[in-house]
């Protein structure tokens, strides 16, 4: 027994000073049908660590990324964020989904792990999440004020639907929108929730056919709204169809084909039309990756999480949260700093339009 | 009246799909007695088949669309129908002389198998195919509001109508059909009589696969985006209708499945999306404690 333990304690020593490296992680829907998220945040990921390894590392010491799959599971993120700790990670960039980076959340700031998801929206994650948890992308109660006021201009005096898919990020996000839609005097026809991962929207888009709906106002994924969209024209429905930032991928058009032309969705400004980040771009496209959506977002949250390591001296979970919350990080996403709650000081949500297979800023 | 029209049509083509994979649930638990758990997954393999045999055909330039759509047919059917073949010779039939579970439990191994297996091999995530056969025709139209029934929808609901007119018949009249049934009533002494029961079994598993190869294509053609987990809900959905109607009766298969579709449409178009589920299993729950048989099942003799 006595001998088994020094043995143990031995391998713990001799791994724990061949192991000078700084291990850091990222987590999203690697499987599973948002599974192309999962790949965009890996993509990002591991580019940021590539380049920070390329340009000496943190503090002299190089990174290792672990690659955490939740498959947009809010039982297995608990399962990987407890796996992450096992591995002894200081750093975790993710996760996507908001019903995943929420109970997450919780397993990091106990075990002091700062988590700065590139994606999850929802306004809980920060507003009840410990000091450790922050974002590099916008909050629901934003995208649903653009997109509320928005509905109330553009669809005054017309018939509004608005649905969602029950999850923490698409029924939040509907929420937000409806109350801002209602707020500026709007208000909805058909307040409806699918199920995610249903393929079937026909009685759906009867119902709507039914209620004369001008614009459908989607609280989910691409993979639901593309089906959403595609059974609305195949039943003769011009309905416009209005969502968030959970359309941003190729993957939406390769769906919808020609019935996605003229979506639209919110999103934060293109960080692919930084001049900052020009340089990345193009190196990502001559890999063949396209940086949409939340690669580049990924690949900011470790530049930021970095840049604050190299100003606390240490990666220390208090010093840097202290480095986090009072400094500006210069970051493919441009210059951005974070607020008490963990917020990124950075513009928020504008309207893009699907268009011959790609997404631009609506005209 | 138009909105209810429009909703029927949502429903039966639904129903037609959930009808056509129930038929291989409740052919296998009429012949062996056991609930196939992986015939949702041999539907999901038929339906990466069928996208697989669309993406070689175009490759070659055939722009025949009814040419195209015959290939996929067929190339979908054989090879789902290989699975099925393998699926009984390696996991069932070893433990056919076992007590009752264990198959059931071997059912189970497979399902996870195959959805990993498909997972593995052609990546999580969701494959997409645009629409071949577009457009429709317009049934009524009443104050701006159009009912719709799409080529597509046609194409399910009549190939559905036909497939099961053709069972309905092989079953019936043919030799195999007649050793089918002998083996359903008792398969030892079947097998004394001089019928194969093991080509017979096989032959199941294998008709049954090429129905759900058939149903897998109509959802891809249908919805155009399918993925490695398509197989666990629709097999549900599948077998829940298999047991409304009666497991073990064909028919019962066909009428459990379009009941569970329309249960679907309706309830989702006149109360709420969120529920349809909710509904459809409820309806179960109900029709089961009235009828434990199912709708058109045959309450099952104790043989002593």
């Amino acid at each position: 027994m006595l001998k088994s333990i020094s043995i143990a304690a031995a391998a713990v020593f001799l791994a724990g000073a061949a192991h000078a490296d700084i291990t850091i992680a990222t987590a999203g829907p690697m499987t599973g049908q948002y599974a192309s998220f999962g790949a965009q945040m890996k993509a990002g990921a591991e580019a940021a660590v590539r380049d920070i390894n390329a340009a000496g590392g943190v503090m002299g010491q190089m990174l290792k990324l672990e690659v955490g799959d939740d498959a947009c599971d809010p039982k297995q993120a608990v399962a990987v964020a407890n796996q992450m700790v096992n591995k002894g990670v200081v750093f975790m960039a993710g996760h996507f989904c908001s019903g995943s980076s929420i109970p997450a959340s919780a397993v990091y700031s106990e075990e002091g792990i700062i988590q700065i998801s590139p994606a999850s929206t929802n306004p809980k994650l920060t507003d009840e999440g410990g000091p450790g948890t922050f974002r590099v992308c916008g909050r629901d109660d934003q995208q649903g004020q653009v997109a509320g006021e928005f509905l109330a201009k553009m669809y005054a005096g017309k018939n509004v639907a608005v649905v969602h898919d029950k999850t923490a990020y698409g029924k939040g996000l509907a929420d937000a929108t409806l109350a801002n839609l209602e707020k500026a005097g709007g208000k909805v026809a058909l307040y409806e929730a699918y199920t995610a991962g249903e393929k079937d929207y026909s009685a759906l888009v009867t119902k709507l056919k039914q209620n004369k709906i001008d614009a459908l106002y989607v609280g989910g994924y691409h993979t639901e709204a593309g089906l959403i969209v595609r059974q609305m024209r195949d039943q003769g429905l011009a309905t416009q169809l209005i969502s968030g930032d959970a359309l941003v991928t190729q993957e939406y058009w390769s769906i919808t084909g020609d019935a996605g032309e003229g979506t639209l969705m919110t999103f934060s400004p293109d960080p692919r039309k930084n001049p900052i980040a020009a340089p990345l771009v193009e190196k990502f496209r001559a890999e063949g990756i396209e940086p949409e959506g939340y690669v580049l977002y990924t690949y900011g949250a470790v530049q930021a999480w970095a840049q604050a390591v190299t100003k606390a001296g240490s990666t220390d979970f208090d010093g840097v949260v202290k480095a986090l919350k009072s400094n500006q990080f210069s970051t493919v996403l441009g210059d951005f700093g974070f607020d008490a709650k963990g917020d990124v000081t950075a513009p928020g949500y504008v309207f893009y339009e699907w268009s011959k297979g790609n997404y631009d800023y609506l005209k | 009246m138009e909105y209810f029209a429009q909703q029927l049509i949502n429903g039966l083509t639904l129903g037609s799909i959930y009808g056509l994979i129930a038929i291989g649930y409740t052919m296998v638990y009429g012949i062996i007695g056991m609930i196939n758990f992986a015939h949702g997954e041999v539907f999901m393999i038929g339906a990466f088949i069928a996208l697989i045999a669309f993406l070689a055909v175009t490759a070659t330039g055939i722009a025949f669309v009814p040419l195209i759509l015959l290939i996929m047919l067929a190339t979908s059917m054989i090879f789902t129908a290989a699975y099925g073949w393998t699926v009984e010779r390696l996991a069932y039939r070893p433990l056919r002389g076992s007590f009752r579970l264990a198959p059931l439990i071997s059912a189970i191994g497979m399902s996870i198998f195959l959805q990993n297996y498909v997972q593995l091999l052609q990546g999580a995530r969701v494959k997409t195919l645009q629409p071949i056969i577009s457009g429709g025709v317009v049934l009524m139209e009443d104050d701006g509001f159009t009912v719709v029934l799409s080529y597509m929808q046609m194409l399910i609901v009549g190939l559905t109508l036909a497939l099961m007119v053709a069972f309905w018949m092989m079953i019936e009249r043919s030799s195999f059909g007649r050793s089918q049934r002998a083996c359903e009533q008792d398969r030892t002494m079947a097998g004394l009589l001089g019928v194969d029961v093991d080509r017979t079994i096989s032959l199941t598993f294998v008709t049954g696969a090429g129905l759900a190869a058939i149903a897998g294509m109509m959802f891809l053609l249908y919805y155009g985006v399918i993925d490695f987990f398509i197989g666990f809900l629709a097999g549900l959905k599948a077998f829940t209708a298999a047991v409304l109607g009666g497991i073990g009766s064909l028919p019962g298969a066909m009428l459990g499945g379009l009941l569970i579709g329309l249960i679907e449409a309706f309830w989702a178009g006149y109360f709420t999306t969120e529920y349809k589920d909710v509904a459809a299993f409820a309806i179960l729950v109900l029709v089961l404690i009235f009828r434990p048989t199912g709708l058109l099942g045959r309450p099952e003799v104790e043989k002593v």
